[in-house]
């Protein structure tokens, strides 16, 4: 009996996703080794370099990820609570005995090895989400429901802002688009892409030609809704509201943000150019992805990867090693690789039975999704410098094990679906 | 719930989407901009530039005039600079505190990773003294380049001189020349400073992120080596040289001699000279400003600037044109009462030589003989025709070497003035004839020629009838290769047989007792030659003499002048008799040896007019204004009242 309930197991786990998942970390390492490359140390099991420790991440990793599969199913659902309360306590406490790095407050020194409790948020918080909607079903139609769901998503966020881990904070807006999947109306996407470009908007066009604009537009649209009183009614709420933001946007982004925040954001929108300063990172970026051209210089012929121009490079910034060494074509590649991985997930989502695995599901591809157009757009400069890890790809055990483990207990609820959780 | 099934497809729409702006991006800066692949390469490439030793420039007999000498060059890359004892290094290398922190500042301004030069051109003995100490200077670093240096301390403006190239000097060379490069600036450094330059070798290296160097790029593929400049051989005769600057000291002038055979230049002498060796290593500067101030204007090189009148030293060329054009032949006679009246003019002789020959006439400078001449060739097909005349007359004197510029392989060389019958037009309408510009046949007027051309038009008639372009070089490098245009014969357009009658008259001039430079001939050399005492409205006359020797199958042309000297006879001629009989039997006969030395001596300075009344602090800034105000001593103005006729001994 034992040894068929492990079989069925693994009979029943997603292969596909597992070799996505493996090949996405077999490229990760490759790009890692390049990019801390030293030819006159190039053992591959040198512990001490980077693509040493990797190897061993990736190994324990696939070992964390497979022992996950051997518990049982319904242990996630019954301790989500358990398990977000945990990370919840260790955010505080990182606000308290973490050691920071970098200016974020974010890492719980354990021997060795850094902890890094805003990762293991993301599976705390998902996993909650997905327990909240299949007991109660709600159908996010009502303020409660909402409220509740956004009190799970935001506490965890909120903590991590006040690291203050902006990167990782932006990560949990990924949740809308599994609440979106439940019946949370498609307005609250729209709300949000136009919050973004209203954002854009403000710094760009002067408020001469922006404010006039809006108005004539929420005019017109009460004009031609002149007959449907509520409509009428919702423009004009909606009109204001976004002239309100603006002058908000403005205000936050004078008086919240950091200085050096704010030069990321000037830099991605152009307003500012400082190849020096704040933008170094993202100019040498894109010219060391820029110089890969069609099919790249090459594995370990990468100049700009060879002789250190690019900071950061095997953890946030690994992306540009794929990019000078590999080309268009590697990159391509890659980017291939994170769709089919997204796309196979939401297909794995939709076909539980259970609505736990299913927004569980939405969970991580959207969290994914975050992680890697975030950090691929910020290495390419569409998007701020915000420090966040590319899955399986950068170098680092903490986000990979995390990645790990928010993928593998999700293949462990596929490979169950057939029974009752 | 089918209807919320169908929000898979938007999610999925919408991570399909985005990806997809990523890759468009990505085509965009891997694929469609090369910017990002350029700069990549300027990132980790840095062109490493070797310098070569500039080219040498040697005499005719191979003696060195021109060569280079070490420098150091103190470099500082001020993020490896560790604290060390500031005041020590000062010492070492001989600057104050001061200087040190004017530098350090400098040095950090620019990129700190970079190494820049901290001091420049330290001599041989500092960097001995350096050199021990260098240990201890951690970021300091010491650069070998080469300078001139000038062993004989003679040419200045013969040579020129290099200097660090200015921004307008990089531009016009199309990005050739880098910042701290050097370039020639005058002289012969000038115009041949794409071969001197050589050409340098560039290593290029990859540099990683903090700036060390990696090794070099694709294995040295593109990388070349300095290749040092080419070696110049001239046509000077250094211990000419030596003696022409001796004997011009103290005296404003110039002498150039020419070996008619070839054309090359013998002797460049520009007085005041100064010593090359001025415009050398940290000291150039202050030099510079004093060797400004100085009110003879030593940077003018007056054999190739000076523009004086030829004065009685034209007489030869007319005395040729007119034979060939058969107005006159050697036996023609013409009565001489001590003036030629012209109209209402009169141009003086200061003789009264009663019936005179072509011979006596050359050898005693008669201005009645030469106004004859001209007033018979510009009045030969009747009076109308007279400024047609003047036309066909001006076109012969240009073929002499007059008017333009000879193309010497120096730079600025000027090719002073000379009218042609439109511009006598332009001034005077049609309303003049040859007696208005009658002053022509003796040399004044609206005429003037630089030394150069006077000694090339004495290695015309020493020729018989034609002359190689003068110049400097006569071989660069290992190809010994000079430009095809001083390897060709120039024709003057007067045939050969009328040459001996004028050359008679000039051995006369110089030999015969009679003769205006009979105190200047050399014993057993037969020096051929003619006098000329220039009008000068701004002081005392001009001396001017020209010449060649020997007689037959002659080696040497020359052309001396000496300003505000007086008559041609007294210094000028004196002067190139000692130059022709150095060359030819390379010393000074004791019995003149004397002379020459009391020549040196003389100081024939023109007294300098100034404004600064005495006893004022006389400050460079007064001088230069003093030397701007009055740009000289009258040399460079050309009229001279055509009425006054030419004094001459």
């Amino acid at each position: 009996m034992k040894a068929q309930q492990g079989n069925r197991f693994f009979f029943n786990v997603d292969w596909i996703t597992v070799m996505l998942y493996i090949t996405l970390c077999a490229i990760g390492w490759v790009n890692i080794y390049a990019a801390v490359y030293n030819p006159e140390k190039a053992d591959v099991f040198d512990f001490s370099a980077n693509y040493g420790r990797q190897l061993i991440f990736i190994i324990s990793g696939l070992v964390l990820g497979f022992s996950l599969l051997l518990f049982d199913g319904k242990f996630f659902n019954i301790f989500s609570p358990v398990i977000y309360g945990i990370t919840i306590l260790l955010l505080i406490a990182v606000l308290f005995i973490g050691r920071n790095v970098g200016g974020n407050q974010a890492w719980i020194p354990i021997g060795s090895f850094r902890l890094q409790p805003s990762e293991f948020a993301k599976f705390g918080t998902a996993l909650l989400l997905s327990r909240y909607v299949s007991t109660f079903s709600p159908k996010f139609r009502d303020l409660k429901s909402i409220a509740i769901a956004a009190a799970i998503v935001a506490t965890p966020l909120l903590l991590i802002l006040k690291q203050p881990d902006t990167g990782s904070a932006l990560v949990f807006l990924a949740f809308m688009f599994p609440l979106y999947r439940e019946g949370l109306s498609g307005y609250f996407l729209l709300v949000f892409l136009g919050m973004i470009v209203l954002f854009v908007a403000d710094f760009l066009v002067p408020y001469k030609i922006l404010i006039p604009v809006i108005v004539a537009a929420g005019v017109a649209f009460i004009y031609f809704n002149r007959r449907r009183p509520k409509n009428m009614f919702a423009g004009l709420v909606v009109t204001l509201v976004a002239v309100a933001y603006l002058f908000l946007v403005k205000l936050a982004y004078d008086k919240v943000l950091e200085p050096h925040q704010r030069s990321r954001i000037e830099i991605i929108l152009g307003l500012k150019t400082d190849p020096k300063g704040a933008g170094y990172n993202v100019n040498q970026s894109k010219i060391a992805i820029g110089s890969g051209q069609a099919l790249g210089r090459g594995f370990l012929q990468g100049t700009q990867t060879k002789y250190g121009y690019v900071p950061e490079q095997s953890t946030d910034f690994i992306f540009s090693t794929v990019g000078e060494e590999w080309g268009f074509a590697g990159c391509t590649v890659v980017v291939l690789l994170y769709c089919l991985l997204l796309l196979r997930l939401v297909n794995l989502a939709e076909r539980q039975r259970s609505a736990f695995s299913r927004v569980y599901g939405y969970a991580v591809a959207c969290i994914l999704f975050f992680h890697v157009f975030i950090n691929i757009g910020m290495t390419i400069g569409i998007v701020p410098v915000i420090g966040i890890p590319l899955p399986f790809l950068s170098y680092g055990g903490s986000s990979l094990w995390s990645f790990t483990i928010l993928l593998f207990i999700f293949l462990k609820l596929d490979s169950n679906r057939m029974g009752f959780i | 719930m089918n209807n919320l099934f169908n929000r898979k497809y938007v999610v999925q729409g919408v991570f399909i989407v985005v990806l997809l702006i990523l890759v468009a991006k990505l085509f965009y800066i891997q694929i469609a901009s090369d910017k990002y692949f350029i700069s990549a390469n300027s990132n980790v490439l840095r062109n490493i530039f070797t310098y070569p030793a500039r080219g040498a420039i040697l005499d005719r007999n191979g003696h060195v005039l021109v060569q280079n000498e070490p420098v150091y060059d103190l470099m500082v890359t001020p993020k490896e600079v560790k604290p060390f004892d500031t005041l020590d290094l000062c010492r070492t290398i001989g600057i104050d505190k001061k200087k040190f922190d004017k530098n350090w500042r400098k040095a950090i301004s620019q990129n700190g990773y970079r190494e820049s030069i901290f001091e420049k051109q330290l001599s041989v003995q500092v960097y001995a003294r350096l050199q021990e100490k260098l240990g201890r200077y951690s970021g300091f670093r010491v650069q070998k380049r080469t300078v001139r240096q000038y062993p004989d301390s003679v040419g200045g403006q013969l040579f020129g001189y290099v200097k660090e190239v200015s921004e307008k000097d990089i531009k016009n060379s199309g990005g050739y020349y880098r910042m701290g490069d050097y370039i020639g600036k005058s002289g012969l450094e000038m115009s041949y400073e794409e071969v001197l330059r050589g050409q340098r070798g560039i290593t290029r290296m990859i540099y990683d992120v903090h700036n060390v160097a990696q090794g070099s790029y694709a294995n040295g593929e593109f990388d070349t080596l300095a290749v040092s400049g080419a070696q110049l051989i001239s046509g000077i005769d250094i211990k000419l040289q030596k003696l022409g600057e001796k004997l011009m000291q103290n005296k404003v002038g110039a002498i150039v001699a020419i070996e008619p055979a070839t054309g090359e230049i013998l002797s460049f002498v520009s007085s005041p000279s100064y010593d090359p060796n001025l415009t050398v290593g940290r000291d150039w500067g202050n030099n510079y400003m004093k060797l400004f101030a100085n009110p003879y204007r030593v940077f003018n090189s007056r054999p190739i600037q000076g523009m004086y009148p030829p004065g009685s030293s034209f007489k030869p060329i007319d005395a040729l044109i007119g034979m060939q054009e058969g107005v006159i032949d050697p036996n023609t006679t013409f009565f001489c009462p001590g003036f030629y009246q012209a109209g209402r003019h009169r141009v003086r002789c200061e003789h009264v030589d009663g019936n005179t020959n072509l011979r006596r006439g050359l050898a005693r400078s008669c201005n009645t003989y030469a106004c004859y001449i001209f007033q018979k060739l510009l009045t030969r097909k009747g009076m109308k025709s007279q400024r047609a005349m003047y036309g066909d007359w001006e076109e012969k004197i240009r073929k002499f070497g007059f008017g333009h510029k000879l193309e010497i392989d120096l730079p600025y060389e000027r090719k002073g003035i000379f009218y042609t019958e439109e511009e006598y037009n332009k001034r005077w309408g049609k309303r003049w004839g040859y007696t208005t510009v009658i002053s022509l046949a003796i040399g004044q007027g609206e005429i003037t020629a630089t030394p150069l051309q006077m000694a090339n038009a004495m290695a015309i008639i020493a020729n018989r009838g034609y002359y190689y372009r003068p110049h400097i070089i006569k071989s660069v490098g290992d190809n010994r290769e000079i430009d095809e245009k001083y390897r060709s014969k120039n024709f003057a357009g007067v045939d050969a047989r009328h040459y001996e009658p004028v050359i008679d008259g000039m051995e006369d001039a110089v030999n015969a007792g009679y003769g205006t430079a009979y105190a200047s001939r050399v014993p057993n050399i037969l020096l051929c030659g003619k006098t000329g005492t220039v009008q000068n409205p701004h002081g005392k006359n001009h001396a001017v003499f020209i010449g060649f020797a020997p007689r037959v199958n002659p080696k040497i042309a020359i052309a001396v002048i000496v300003e505000n000297a007086g008559y041609g006879g007294s210094y000028a001629a004196p002067i190139a008799s000692y130059m022709v009989e150095q060359y030819l039997t390379d010393s000074i006969s004791p019995g003149r040896r004397a002379q020459a030395d009391w020549m040196m001596q003389q100081n024939l300075l023109p007294a300098l007019k100034t404004k600064v009344k005495p006893g004022r602090i006389d400050t460079i800034r007064n001088r230069i204004d003093t030397a701007r105000k009055k740009p000289d001593t009258g040399s460079r103005k050309t009229t001279t009242q055509p009425t006054k006729a030419e004094r001459k001994p």
